[in-house]
């Protein structure tokens, strides 16, 4: 095939008239102005790793558009590592407690909140509640991703703003109440 | 002679053919850990992830002959010149006339690089959207630029990056080699040992042919893969949107043999289930394809067999 493609083209070649004599410039041969240079396989190798670490990264995440895609995802990933860790200090100091004398018990820690103002009560459960509500809500956003459903564009942002909504006003409610 | 000759040769090339689990190409995860590549890039440079300077602290270069009436657009657009290695990456600001511009994001880059500044770098081939080599990040968004058109509002100022988290080559072309490694991996052919039946072709029928639709359109310009948060952490192990979307389109196909082999090179922790539907991909595809949909029936598909 390659042999068969040389022969052709010094076929061309040669009843091209008068190729070597007369060449009108720009017709066709291709005039390269600029200097190059002639590399061997493992220098250019060498230029190219050279080359590649020094090669920067494209900003990714500073300069991509804020979207209710990897927004919401993000922020399902911060609640649930601020819910887990929270269950797993709460768990461990309240073993530790007896020990090192602490008083972590249900009524203590009812009387401690009470004697709080109002807006500290507010904040703290609305603190509580938004990553409850929004990790729990956009689980199961999660869990129908999983069966396949609900990948068109635009119902993956109603439902995600459907979360953002329900959590915020189901966070509030809880805040509120009691 | 020749006859056991051909027989001993096939002979031991079948049984020199590996089992399944040797034969998996790049996607798996080593057993032994390799260091990454970027992990050298690292030590070599200190910081690979260079900020670029702001427009704010570059030239402008402006419209060569501004009329009355003009449109003037601002454009920054990512710099950086591998001639000199050490700079900083900056963001150049252009000025363009509208009124002289084509309506496309591509036809302001050619119109720099014509009039304005030739060293400006980019890929572009087809200008309709076919070929994938103008992807790149516009305004925040991956897309071709080729299919997005500039917005017509002069107030608001366009930014134009290269695809995100990318190794750089110059200016907008990204390093796509591992791209390209990985969407090799996947082997991206039809895989059979049994001849047609009819002994000319494989026959599909209409609904096998149907599943393939929303997968063969894809053009592999890598704007999903490279909107993907995952993809930026996890590069050199998980495949991306845009090259498991491919893998589905395989695994999908009726005349294909090798389904089962096809999933088990994609069942380790990273080749495929670094996909946390984040969902970036669907929703910036500028063919207008769901690699998470499609990502979401090979999950399935090896969940539920």
């Amino acid at each position: 095939m390659a042999s068969q493609r040389v022969f052709q083209l010094g076929l061309r070649r040669a009843a091209a008239p008068g190729f070597v004599t007369f060449q009108p410039a720009g017709r066709i041969v291709q005039r390269r102005l600029a200097a190059t240079q002639n590399v061997t396989a493992t220098e250019s190798n060498e230029i190219l790793a050279k080359q590649r670490l020094q090669r920067p990264v494209s900003p990714h995440l500073s300069i991509y558009r804020p979207q209710i895609t990897w927004y919401a995802s993000s922020l399902n990933r911060i609640t649930g590592v601020l819910l887990s860790g929270g269950l797993y200090l709460f768990g461990f100091a309240y073993l530790a407690a007896p020990t090192l004398g602490w008083h972590l018990e249900t009524p203590s820690l009812v009387a401690a909140v009470a004697s709080w103002p109002v807006f500290a009560k507010v904040a703290a459960k609305a603190t509580v509640a938004f990553p409850f509500f929004f990790h729990s809500l956009n689980g199961i956003r999660h869990l129908t991703w999983d069966l396949g459903l609900g990948f068109k564009n635009k119902t993956v942002m109603q439902t995600g703003w459907t979360v953002v909504g329900l959590s915020v006003v189901s966070a509030l409610y809880f805040a509120m109440a009691g | 002679m020749a006859t056991t000759r051909a027989l001993t040769r096939l002979a031991t090339r079948r049984t020199a053919v590996p089992p399944a689990i040797f034969t998996r190409g790049f996607a798996s995860v080593d057993p032994i850990a390799r260091e990454p590549i970027s992990k050298a890039a690292e030590a070599a440079v200190p910081d690979p992830a260079r900020k670029p300077v702001p427009e704010s602290q570059t030239s402008t270069i402006k419209e060569p002959e501004a009329e009355k009436g003009a449109k003037i657009k601002t454009f920054h657009i990512y710099r950086w010149n591998p001639d000199e290695p050490s700079s900083k990456p900056r963001m150049q600001s252009y000025t363009l006339d509208l009124n002289k511009t084509g309506p496309m994001m591509l036809d302001a880059l050619i119109r720099i690089k014509n009039e304005v500044d030739p060293t400006l770098t980019f890929r572009r081939s087809c200008r309709e959207g076919i070929c994938g080599s103008c992807a790149m990040n516009i305004d925040g968004v991956n897309t071709l630029a080729c299919l997005c058109r500039i917005p017509t509002d002069t107030a608001k100022e366009s930014r134009i990056y290269p695809l995100p988290h990318m190794y750089i080559v110059k200016d907008l072309v990204p390093d796509m080699t591992l791209f390209y490694k990985q969407y090799r991996s996947i082997k991206p052919y039809l895989q059979r040992d049994t001849p047609p039946p009819d002994g000319r072709e494989y026959r599909q029928s209409k609904a096998e042919r149907k599943k393939l639709d929303g997968l063969y359109e894809c053009i592999l310009c890598a704007c999903c893969s490279t909107s993907c948060p995952s993809y930026w952490w996890n590069q050199e192990e998980y495949l991306g949107p845009a090259i498991l979307l491919q893998s589905y389109r395989w695994i999908a196909d009726s005349r294909d043999e090798k389904k089962a082999e096809r999933q088990d090179a994609l069942n380790n922790s990273m080749s495929l289930y670094r996909c946390h539907t984040i969902l970036n991909c669907s929703r910036t595809c500028p063919k207008g394809l769901n690699p998470a949909l499609a990502i979401a029936e090979i999950k399935k598909s090896m969940a539920f067999t």
